[in-house]
């Protein structure tokens, strides 16, 4: 049951996706070209992503013990505003300005079959190997 | 390239996305963060990757079947094979170490009012500007 749920919850996230135009890596660029080919969509998506989930979360968090099919919420525990979050969220940043791909948008997209978004995927997957690699086996971290 | 303003498709996508948030969180008591949960099917695999990768599966089929039901998904790479790939391993690199993307920080972590998810996409927002602005502007492209 879980399974089939998550199957179900991933196609609402890709449609959305792909309804949003986020799997577009040209129109997601160009909300951030506001120098050049201005498209604000990106802020929109963002918006009624953001109001949704608020109001959404706190029905669930108000009237939920627990979830559905779950013993307890898995929320993240760290509250630590350090160089890992800054650094990894500018490279992430940068990464996601040459390429316009971020994960959320890259996964939905390879549904539509193209090369480029395979080879971005894989190279994606690299990165996140090498990321988790390096803070488990040098920085003893524990990664997310 | 020029892509149309789509407020209104904009709203109903961003709808459906934070519909999927707030699903995941009701019934698995998730985060829907996509570098988070693609991280849990790469090795070293997660104990609970099988749920993952349905969901996983689940947003690639989307859009799959919307193509074949014959809606047209306007796509376009405007960058350089070389670019995406090196691009790529930083997005996964950087999402990583920095505990999250657009979804898990943008969308979830502010929705929870979580001062690091905040942090965290104001500075990925600018950082993309900057370079998005470099790399047109500056370079003229690569």
């Amino acid at each position: 049951m879980r399974i089939v749920l998550a199957l179900l919850i991933g196609m609402v996230f890709g449609l959305g996706i792909a309804i949003a135009g986020m799997a577009n890596p040209a129109k997601v660029l160009n909300f951030f070209d506001v120098a050049g080919s201005w498209d604000p969509s990106l802020l929109v998506v963002m918006i009624s992503a953001l109001v949704t989930t608020a109001i959404g979360y706190r029905l669930v968090f108000g009237r939920l013990e627990q979830p559905v099919l779950d013993k307890t919420f898995n929320l993240p525990v760290s509250r630590a505003i350090d160089a890992r979050l800054i650094g990894g969220s500018a490279l992430f940043g940068i990464g996601w300005g040459v390429t316009g791909f971020c994960p959320g948008g890259a996964i939905p997209a390879l549904g539509l079959g193209y090369t480029e978004t395979f080879l971005f995927v894989g190279a994606m997957m690299l990165g996140i190997v090498a990321a988790r690699a390096l803070q488990t086996s040098i920085l003893k971290v524990q990664s997310v | 390239m020029t892509t149309e303003f789509t407020p209104l498709a904009a709203a109903l996508g961003g709808l459906l996305i934070g519909l999927a948030s707030v699903l995941l969180m009701a019934l698995h008591g998730r985060i829907a963060g996509m570098t988070g949960i693609v991280g849990g099917i790469v090795p070293p695999l997660a104990p609970d990757w099988p749920w993952r990768a349905s969901f996983l599966a689940g947003s690639v089929l989307a859009p799959f079947l919307m193509l074949a039901g014959g809606i047209d998904i306007p796509f376009d790479v405007p960058v350089s094979t070389t670019a995406l790939i090196v691009g790529g391993v930083i997005v996964g690199f950087g999402a990583t170490v920095g505990s999250g993307c657009t979804s898990g920080h943008g969308v979830c972590g502010i929705a929870r009012l979580s001062p690091r998810s905040i942090v965290a996409t104001l500075i990925f927002m600018a950082s993309t500007f900057a370079t998005v602005y470099v790399v047109r502007h500056v370079l003229g492209g690569i």
